[in-house]
């Protein structure tokens, strides 16, 4: 340190060297003089370039200087983020919008803090060779769904098409698919449909529906909250999402560093870490997050769009009603539909 | 030596390039040829090996999956109680020390009506078989949606799985061997569960990873999805695959290779590997579980002895050629230094001087012979010299010699002219060129008496000295007799009697002979075979015919016959040797005697040495520079009338 100092006095940086020195000082007393708030965050998945945003701004202390001690929770198979977040382990959590509505109806006062994956990324995927070109090629066909609300969009368009497919519940790998014991699998574009690729079928022995070409503009991933929490503290909940944003956009500017902090999460959680898919899945998300700054800025849920899900989803009978959408922004206390 | 052009220079570049130029050649070629049988060798060194690899993996893959495939057929042959399920399981655990784990897992209310799930689990745990029960161990997802039930399931045959970390139950890296197995149920074909069993990846990885080829070569392993199962480079085990390794490395030739393998295909590649070494592989299928064994050489290594050898070559190849050169220079030098000095005495030979020292050259090569001859020329040479110098200094002295005969010879004619101022009766005029120093012709005038003057031309057969040794006698034996018989016929008569005595040597003289009367101009003459005179009177010009006579000296008792003229005042006789009428010119055309009787029609008489000059000038003007091949004489006589 003395001869990095020694260095910089001699060198014409001096004055840069001081400012800096200047501002750390400045920034350790402000920190000094309002202590962290603690909040967890438990995100959707195991760690992976789905979630950057977060642990970029974790590990850059972009939420310590929000004033936020910030723990990421384990997550993954086995985890629920929505019941952690309904029995109070975790202040944040992020959750698709339907997953979100359907809690939302079954009581848990979730608000949507920010919108990040503004459109389906849901992929229908099968082999060229099984001749399925459309929607309705589907049609008794062996298609592999995943439990839960990630099977949501496809059944709403099986339904919308009145085909009915031989479905086949499909776990987190793709050997299902690939050793052809489903006709059709279901793939995130931004992770399976890659995983696939990465086994050794080329892009064109394989036909693809994206569902978002289906007319499902379906959001996926954003922050929720408990109504509780943004009540208790709205400003926690504000510096959250403003360090998660500034993580994401720090994450997309530095690609390199945004890979290393997330392999070394994967590592940490003994997963296994393939850089060049992290680097396709981290390339997806800022095709997926950042393609909204056209509809009212990114970060947002579109309301229209809030609309639409809403009425999807209670017109195929999975939703009574859904909450109004300032509401279910935590921007007012209007009561649900 | 340095020159240019210099025979040392031009062996040196030569030899010196031409055996490098060989010598290279010769390595380039064993290099490539010991590569090719190297990389034949290789081949089929790396063929055998992941061929053996292959098989022991092989073996133990399928001994496995008769296990399983035995345990479902006795799972369908009857229905087995939870105790005997156990039994079963643990069993064969016990009997199979390479399972790590077996299940027996079955489909929802297949063990009985009010079990939705049940799997018991028999596994190693530090070194003892433990159990569990899958239907509760695997918290996160049922057993349902593990790929080592499901797909089996859906495809409803055995299956190997991709390798996995079973986190939940084994809690190690394996993979598992999995058959469906039915029961009938009404009579149909019924799915009742999956039975399986699990082996350790560790040990297969194991045995990949222990193969060490050359210093960095390997063995490594790929699963049906290209994903890296035993490989040095711990961190792309289980986390990258041979296509996402490719992809990072935007290689499509490495993406095109993996679905080689993947597929099934074995072969024999220089590529570049995922370490980044460009190595040999040979890549080869494990059918049972549709993996791909791949033996891996670095090239470099590979070549290293030969490229060590190539280089050891080319180092003794530069050395040997250094030498062969030192060699060439040496020989070059030991050739042209005799060479040089011979030249530089060769030189002072050119220039005159015989005498200077030739090297000496004791070798008995070409070089050696060169010199030696070299010294027999050099004295060769200064014998000729010294010969020349000789005969040069005699061939003087006898010219010398001639010239003073010459002299002698012309002092002996009469040169005087007018010879005789005091007799105005007749004017004579006569001249003598002779081919050589000394010559055959001759010509006398002289009185008999007071009105009588003997004129006479001759010509002597053969030239030079000997010729003119007889002239001198002739010319003597004709003034003497023809003062003393004063008769033309006479003369000739007794001149060839004299002549002919002692005529050894056959030599013989052709003579015309007259005596003008200075008072009547009458002249006796006689012939001894000597050419025609003309005559040039009143009625011009003309040859005269006498009677031909014999030559002088050849035959004794000859007679001779005199014949008469008689001159006018006014007119002239001219006599001539045939050196005038057989001047030759380089065409080999005679002067001739219609040339000469033409010349004279033309001439004017009055001065006798202008007519004598102008013939003569005339010959020599037919010569046109040829040789002259004989004296040529002349005699013009003109009678003026006799005194008044």
């Amino acid at each position: 340190m003395m001869r990095l100092l020694w260095r910089a006095c001699c060198s014409k940086e001096l004055r840069l060297l001081q400012n800096t020195l200047l501002l750390v000082l400045l920034c350790s007393s402000a920190v000094a003089a309002s202590p962290l708030k603690k909040a967890t965050l438990m995100p959707l998945w195991s760690p992976q370039a789905q979630f950057a945003g977060y642990y970029v701004a974790l590990e850059k202390g972009i939420y310590a200087r929000h004033g936020i001690d910030l723990k990421i929770l384990p997550a993954g198979p086995g985890y629920s983020p929505e019941q952690t977040l309904k029995n109070g382990s975790a202040d944040f959590a992020v959750l698709w919008l339907t997953t979100a509505l359907r809690q939302r109806a079954d009581g848990t006062q979730l608000v949507n803090l920010a919108q990040l994956v503004q459109r389906s990324s849901l992929l229908l995927i099968s082999k060229k060779s099984s001749g399925i070109r459309s929607v309705a090629d589907l049609d008794g066909r062996k298609v592999g769904l995943w439990a839960g609300d990630l099977s949501l969009p496809p059944r709403i368009i099986f339904a919308r098409q009145g085909i009915k497919v031989r479905e086949v519940p499909q776990s987190y790998t793709v050997n299902l698919f690939l050793r052809g014991g489903i006709e059709v699998t279901s793939a995130m574009w931004y992770n399976e449909y890659h995983t696939i690729l990465s086994s050794g079928v080329d892009a064109d022995e394989l036909s693809v529906i994206p569902l978002h070409e289906q007319g499902i503009q379906f959001p996926e991933d954003g922050i929720y909250t408990l109504e509780r929490i943004l009540k208790k503290d709205p400003a926690l909940a504000k510096a959250f999402v403003a360090a998660s944003l500034e993580g994401w956009r720090y994450a997309f500017d530095h690609p390199d560093q945004a890979l290393d902090i997330v392999i070394k999460q994967m590592r940490a959680a003994q997963l296994p870490a393939n850089r060049a898919h992290q680097k396709w899945m981290l390339d997806r998300m800022r095709d997926l997050i950042m393609t909204s700054t056209a509809k009212g800025g990114h970060g947002q849920l579109n309301q229209q769009e809030y609309e639409a899900v809403g009425q999807a989803m209670r017109s195929y009978g999975l939703l009574k009603a859904y909450p109004d959408y300032s509401r279910f922004t935590g921007r007012s206390d209007a009561g649900t539909h | 030596m340095l020159a240019r052009t210099s025979i040392a220079t031009r062996l040196v570049l030569v030899i010196t390039l031409c055996s490098a130029l060989i010598f290279a050649v010769n390595l380039g070629y064993n290099y490539h040829r010991s590569r090719v049988m190297l990389e034949q060798e290789l081949e089929s060194n790396a063929r055998n090996l992941a061929g053996s690899l292959v098989h022991r993996v092989e073996t133990e893959l399928v001994a496995v999956a008769k296990i399983v495939q035995g345990m479902a057929r006795e799972l369908e042959t009857s229905r087995h109680s939870a105790q005997e399920l156990n039994s079963l399981l643990k069993t064969t655990l016990e009997q199979n020390p390479e399972l790590f784990g077996t299940t027996v897992a079955f489909e929802p209310f297949a063990f009985n009506a009010s079990t939705r799930l049940y799997a018991p689990y028999y596994y190693r745990h530090k070194g003892k078989i433990a159990s569990s029960r899958l239907e509760t161990a695997y918290r996160q997802l049922p057993y349902l949606y593990w790929d080592w039930y499901q797909i089996p399931r859906e495809l409803g045959r055995m299956e190997w799985s991709e390798p996995y970390f079973d986190e939940g139950a084994g809690n190690i890296l394996m993979t598992t061997c999995s058959v469906p197995f039915y029961g009938a149920d009404n009579g149909r074909k019924q799915l009742k569960g999956i039975v399986t069993a699990d082996i350790s990846l560790e040990s297969l990885t194991q045995l990949v990873s222990s193969v060490k080829i050359l210093k960095t070569g390997y063995a490594a392993l790929l699963s049906r999805n290209g994903m890296v199962l035993a490989h040095p480079l711990k961190d792309a085990v289980m986390n990258e695959t041979f296509f996402s390794i490719a992809e990072e490395r935007q290689d499509p030739a490495m993406r095109e290779l993996g679905r080689k393998m993947i597929k099934g295909e074995s072969g024999f590649i220089l590529y570049k590997s995922i370490v980044g070494v460009r190595s040999w592989m040979y890549y080869a299928p494990i059918r049972s579980t549709g993996w791909t064994l791949a033996v891996v050489f670095p090239e470099k290594e590979l070549l290293e002895n030969v490229t060590r050898l190539s280089m050891t070559m080319a180092l003794m190849g530069l050395v040997g050629i250094l030498l062969l050169t030192g060699a060439v220079v040496s020989i070059a030098r030991s050739i042209t230094k005799p060479l040089r000095s011979l030249a530089a005495a060769t030189d002072q030979i050119a220039a005159g001087n015989f005498d200077v020292e030739l090297p000496v050259v004791r070798s008995q090569d070409e070089v050696g012979l060169l010199s030696h001859d070299f010294q027999v020329m050099q004295g060769s040479l200064k014998e000729y010299i010294k010969n020349l110098t000789e005969t040069t200094a005699a061939k003087e002295r006898i010219q010398s010699e001639l010239k003073v005969a010459t002299d002698i010879q012309a002092s002996l004619l009469p040169r005087l002219f007018p010879a005789f101022p005091d007799r105005p009766e007749f004017d004579i005029f006569a001249s003598m060129d002779p081919a050589k120093e000394v010559g055959g012709d001759f010509y006398d005038f002289f009185f008999i008496d007071l009105t009588h003057l003997c004129f006479l031309i001759a010509d002597v057969s053969g030239k030079g000295v000997p010729a003119a040794l007889y002239m001198m006698v002739a010319k003597t034996l004709l003034k003497s007799e023809g003062q003393r018989l004063g008769e033309p016929s006479r003369i000739l008569s007794c001149v060839n009697t004299i002549l002919a005595e002692d005529n050894d040597s056959c030599m013989f003289a052709t003579v015309f002979c007259g005596i003008l009367h200075t008072e009547t101009g009458e002249i006796q003459f006689a012939n001894a075979g000597h050419n025609p005179p003309l005559i040039m009177d009143g009625a011009g010009v003309r040859y005269l015919a006498p009677k031909a006579g014999f030559v002088l000296g050849p035959m004794e008792g000859t007679t001779y016959a005199t014949e008469r003229l008689v001159m006018q005042p006014g007119d002239t006789l001219f006599l001539y040797t045939d050196g005038v009428t057989e001047a030759c010119n380089h065409a080999d055309e005679l002067y001739g005697e219609p040339r000469l009787l033409d010349l004279l029609q033309k001439t004017p008489r009055e001065d006798l040495v202008a007519l004598v000059h102008t013939i003569r000038v005339d010959v020599v003007t037919h010569a046109a520079g040829a040789p002259q091949s004989d004296d040529v004489t002349m005699v013009a006589i003109t009678w003026r009338g006799a005194e008044s």
